[in-house]
């Protein structure tokens, strides 16, 4: 099957007065339908770019992007794959209510029709925020936020879900609940994502790929396939399987060999 | 009713109420004291005329300034000249915010506008507008629009200076939110940068009301017939102290008004997110 998302050979550097800095270098990476792949590296190392630029906000500085075998050059408006970025803080504006938060993507693209808002609503149903629709979103708790955050992102029907580290706000308890909740949803809606993050745990806990990047400028160390025979469900019970612990310590042992100085 | 007061009384603790009674008496006091003071100025100022202390003529009194205020409402000077500054300070604040938003905005949307006008800026603000009065006159003649112009120049460079400051400051992942949205520059604009910058435009508004009336009275000093910056100026040259302070004490009055309007302007908006 064709992959919705192939990156080949991409590169970017960042260029200032003082020089360039290289952030990405050569990277390929493939991301097939209905997969759910988590990228790690250390910090900084350009985590945040990748998405960027596979988001389209960057262009790359060489190299291809692929969405569904097609590249930006032939791209149109029925080929365009969506793309859904959930940032790291929810940003939910605190002067719209929690609904016409949540309709904003509708808003900025044009397509706030009955069809699309009954959606949001159904959204709001299913994650249970039908009741905060009309309050601020500063009554949120942080958990409902990152729930809103994720009804916005997926009221455009995207394709390609961006998670840009979203639970590193929330404290370790809300995390834990809200990255198995949003997995779960993700997982149900048979959506694909790509997970950034600098939690190994939760990486391992959650995706069924992890793509281990290297130190500034990044660049695929290796590629790790995860599965277990538990659902996905409950997040504490796959910690406690050896499974997930054999996966981390190699992940560890793999992010600790690159080091210079450890 | 009978039921009702046992129950209020046991919801409210000694403790609290003790709090309640101490925090109204220290606003009594507050209060007082500020009415106090003014009373003792007005007495104060009202005796040491009369009794020759200080002379009437140089600085009048609080009767003779009510005499003033009564002959002025009577041959209704009051109402032409109240309402020529109020009109040319509305005007004067109503085009400086709406110049001042139009040009924060514009150079908030084209980077290089910012940095090609940047110097402009910074020495138009800086220079003493009064200086420009002169030039005004000559350009624009003695009038209602040359002391327009004066309000606005008071108080224009440095609103714009502000805005343009404050939409910069806004969170730049909010629009990177809403180009992840597929939205545009100008969504960023209309959906974050002017909504988030409201409590600053409002706050902005009060300085700029209050500039475009120091603006007003400049121009009215030196380019009018009529309005309270030429009673001012006027009263001074004919030795009319009563006519001065009590313009002064208009100009005061109007001052706390305009300032009163925005701040509850503020407080609706509060109230509302």
């Amino acid at each position: 099957m064709q992959p919705i998302l192939s990156l080949r050979d991409i590169s970017f550097s960042y260029h200032n007065l003082k020089g360039e800095t290289p952030a990405l270098s050569h990277i390929d990476l493939q991301i097939s339908e209905g997969s759910f792949v988590a990228v790690v590296g250390p910090s900084g190392c350009g985590k945040s770019t990748l998405l960027s630029i596979i988001a389209g906000l960057l262009a790359p500085e060489s190299g291809e992007i692929l969405y569904r075998g097609l590249s930006s050059k032939d791209y149109c408006a029925d080929t365009a794959i969506k793309i859904g970025y959930m940032l790291q803080r929810d940003h939910l504006f605190e002067w719209r209510t929690v609904y016409q938060n949540m309709i904003l993507g509708l808003e900025l693209s044009h397509t706030l029709s009955k069809e699309n808002t009954d959606y949001v609503e159904k959204l709001l149903n299913d994650y249970g925020l039908y009741a905060f629709k009309d309050k601020k979103p500063s009554e949120l708790s942080g958990g409902m936020r990152q729930r809103a955050a994720l009804i916005r992102t997926m009221a455009v029907h995207p394709d390609l879900l961006l998670l840009d580290e979203p639970f590193s706000a929330l404290d370790f308890q809300t995390r834990l609940a809200v990255s198995a909740d949003i997995a779960s949803i993700i997982r149900k809606t048979e959506k694909t994502a790509l997970l950034i993050t600098h939690d190994l745990s939760e990486a391992v806990t959650l995706a069924d790929r992890v793509v281990v990047l290297s130190g500034r400028p990044a660049s695929v160390r290796c590629e790790m396939p995860i599965s277990y025979e538990l659902t996905r469900e409950d997040p504490l019970k796959i910690r406690s399987t050896t499974a997930y612990q054999d996966y981390f310590n190699q992940l560890w042992e793999v992010l600790n060999d690159g080091k210079t100085n450890p | 009713m009978a039921k009702q007061i046992p129950e209020t009384a046991s919801s409210v603790s000694p403790r609290q109420k003790a709090f309640l009674r101490a925090h109204h008496r220290h606003h009594h006091q507050v209060a007082f004291c500020r009415a106090f003071l003014l009373l003792l100025f007005l007495g104060l100022w009202e005796t040491a005329s009369r009794l020759s202390w200080i002379d009437s003529f140089f600085f009048s009194s609080p009767t003779g300034i009510l005499r003033y205020l009564r002959d002025m409402l009577l041959d209704h000077s009051f109402f032409t000249h109240t309402g020529i500054t109020l009109l040319e300070t509305v005007v004067s604040f109503l085009l400086v915010t709406a110049l001042s938003l139009l040009t924060a905005t514009l150079l908030w949307y084209r980077k290089s506008l910012s940095e090609i006008l940047e110097p402009y800026l910074v020495v138009l603000n800086a220079l003493p507008k009064s200086a420009l009065a002169p030039l005004l006159i000559v350009w624009l003649g003695t009038g209602t629009n040359t002391i327009i112009v004066a309000g606005i120049s008071v108080a224009l460079f440095g609103s714009i200076i502000s805005l343009y400051t404050g939409f910069c400051q806004v969170d730049p992942e909010m629009c990177k939110l809403i180009y992840t949205l597929g939205g545009n520059r100008r969504d960023a604009l209309t959906k974050v940068i002017l909504p988030s910058s409201i409590p600053l435009i409002l706050s902005n508004m009060k300085v700029n009301i209050g500039l475009s009336l120091v603006g007003v009275i400049i121009g009215e000093f030196l380019a009018a017939r009529r309005g309270l910056g030429y009673l001012i100026i006027y009263g001074s040259q004919v030795f009319q102290l009563s006519m001065v302070i009590t313009s002064i004490i208009i100009l005061c009055a109007i001052a706390m008004v305009f300032y009163r309007l925005i701040q509850s302007a503020e407080h609706y908006y509060k109230k509302k997110y």
